[in-house]
């Protein structure tokens, strides 16, 4: 572990091989860089905003800040870059799509050392979803997760069968489960019976 | 030698996950209902997706300079240390659900208790695979239920792949040096700590479904040394072609 490094705001992660070595400064959030020096400052913003309005491919309403994919910046005086993200499922096919989209952002920012982390642990949740986040999902049609995973009974309550998944069209609490897998990894399909609509449920996980 | 054992951990869980994925993405496009059609190929997605991890990590423990795509398609067959039950066709529909339920079973009670594992990156991909399968639990006991308390044909098939599925069980169990070693440093465990909760669990899911566990078979291990059935053979040929004809290719 880099000694020199300055680790900034409210930023858990666990990386074998830590990959953050070398890097002098590790930010999660935009509040967190006051005590930065100016051009730090200036350094961490341009990067985040060349990246914060990069979407999920599939739920293109959704940045990578409202799904809680994005984790870190670290980055030293020479402006070498490294972005961490993490997966939301295993297999979800949009992170290779994500990792490219933030690398060609920095890039056409103007950053040359550009890397991008793909980090495990802590596993991604549905908790990290921001409240921003889930009002753009239920405005695009597809109901927000219910519940928190970190705790088990409310969490995974909605797909098993004890909590009334509400429906993004009318707010109907009179709706069906038709199927446990939808169009990707993190969403199942239901059904409204008041409005009459299929829905997507964006499982909490 | 510890690293060599952790490999070997590895590469099993690995391959396990990689030829199941394989073997339920045969199901795409072709399942009874397109729910099912999607719910399966999620399955597939899902245990390929963990394959990726595992072999990313593999990889970087074996430290010879290899990626997760050598470990997982230039391989020759007895390299891969699948368990048997894994590499078994498909089957009917129900023979895939009640090979689903059975080891997904099997799967969600090893990564509960992996998510403690002394190793971060495996307790990290544990954490994550334990809710996946969660839902592959779900899903194929529902299933289990449905087909067994259904019609008087479907009870009789999956009553049968039920018999069929159960000789392959033991190898889920079994252990050597590498589990003992890597117990030993908290890394791993023994799986027949988790062996009474998964019968349990099982025989609950059997009893609504009308079914009977036959226990008394014998049973068939070897795939976790590299013995495989020669079903694995036909997986290989259409899972490594395209890196056989043209080696290196990238996506």
């Amino acid at each position: 572990m880099s000694v020199n490094r300055k680790i900034i705001g409210d930023v858990e992660l666990v990386t074998d091989g830590d990959p953050h070595d070398g890097a002098q400064f590790l930010v999660r959030n935009r509040h967190d860089i006051l005590e930065l020096p100016a051009v730090q400052q200036a350094m961490f913003n341009k990067a985040y905003n060349a990246i914060e309005t990069i979407c999920d491919p599939e739920i293109p309403v959704l940045t990578i800040m409202d799904l809680g994919v994005f984790r870190a910046i670290s980055f030293n005086e020479n402006g070498d870059l490294m972005v961490t993200i993490t997966p939301t499922y295993s297999g979800c096919p949009a992170m290779s799509m994500i990792a490219f989209d933030v690398e060609v952002a920095l890039r056409e920012a103007g950053f040359d050392q550009v890397k991008v982390n793909l980090c495990l642990s802590p596993a991604w949740s549905t908790d990290w979803m921001t409240d921003t986040g889930r009002k753009k999902l239920i405005d695009y049609g597809i109901a927000a997760p219910i519940g928190k995973s970190a705790e088990l009974k409310t969490g995974r309550a909605a797909l098993f069968g004890i909590t009334q998944v509400e429906c993004p069209q009318c707010g109907s609490a009179n709706t069906e489960k038709l199927a446990e897998f939808g169009s990707t990894a993190c969403k199942a399909q239901y059904r409204c019976k008041s409005c009459l609509e299929p829905f997507d449920y964006f499982k909490c996980i | 030698m510890s690293e060599n054992y952790l490999y070997n951990y590895l590469v099993r869980l690995a391959d396990n996950a990689l030829i199941f994925g394989h073997r339920i993405s045969e199901w795409t496009g072709k399942a009874p209902t397109l729910e099912e059609d999607i719910a399966l190929s999620n399955f597939a997605l899902d245990f390929i997706g963990q394959s990726r991890s595992l072999y990313s990590y593999a990889a970087q423990v074996e430290g010879k300079g290899r990626d997760e795509d050598q470990l997982a398609y230039l391989k020759l067959s007895h390299e891969y240390k699948n368990l048997l039950l894994l590499e078994q066709p498909n089957g009917d529909f129900g023979y895939t659900i009640m090979r689903a339920f059975i080891y997904s079973t099997f799967m969600h009670k090893f990564w509960i208790k992996m998510i403690n594992s002394a190793d971060k990156t495996l307790a990290a991909i544990a954490t994550k695979a334990e809710k996946e399968s969660a839902y592959h639990v779900r899903h194929s006991a529902e299933w289990v239920i449905r087909l067994g308390g259904g019609t008087e044909e479907s009870h009789k098939r999956i009553q049968q792949s039920a018999d069929e599925v159960w000789r392959f069980t033991a190898e889920m169990f079994e252990t050597d040096e590498v589990e003992q070693s890597l117990t030993e440093q908290g890394i791993a465990f023994d799986p027949q700590d988790i062996y009474q909760d998964w019968l349990s669990y099982v025989k609950e899911i059997f009893e609504i479904a009308t079914l009977q566990v036959n226990q008394d078979v014998f049973m068939r291990t070897g795939g976790r040394n590299g013995q495989h059935s020669e079903y694995l053979g036909y997986i290989l040929t259409e899972l490594q072609w395209v890196q056989r004809t043209y080696p290196n290719s990238q996506w």
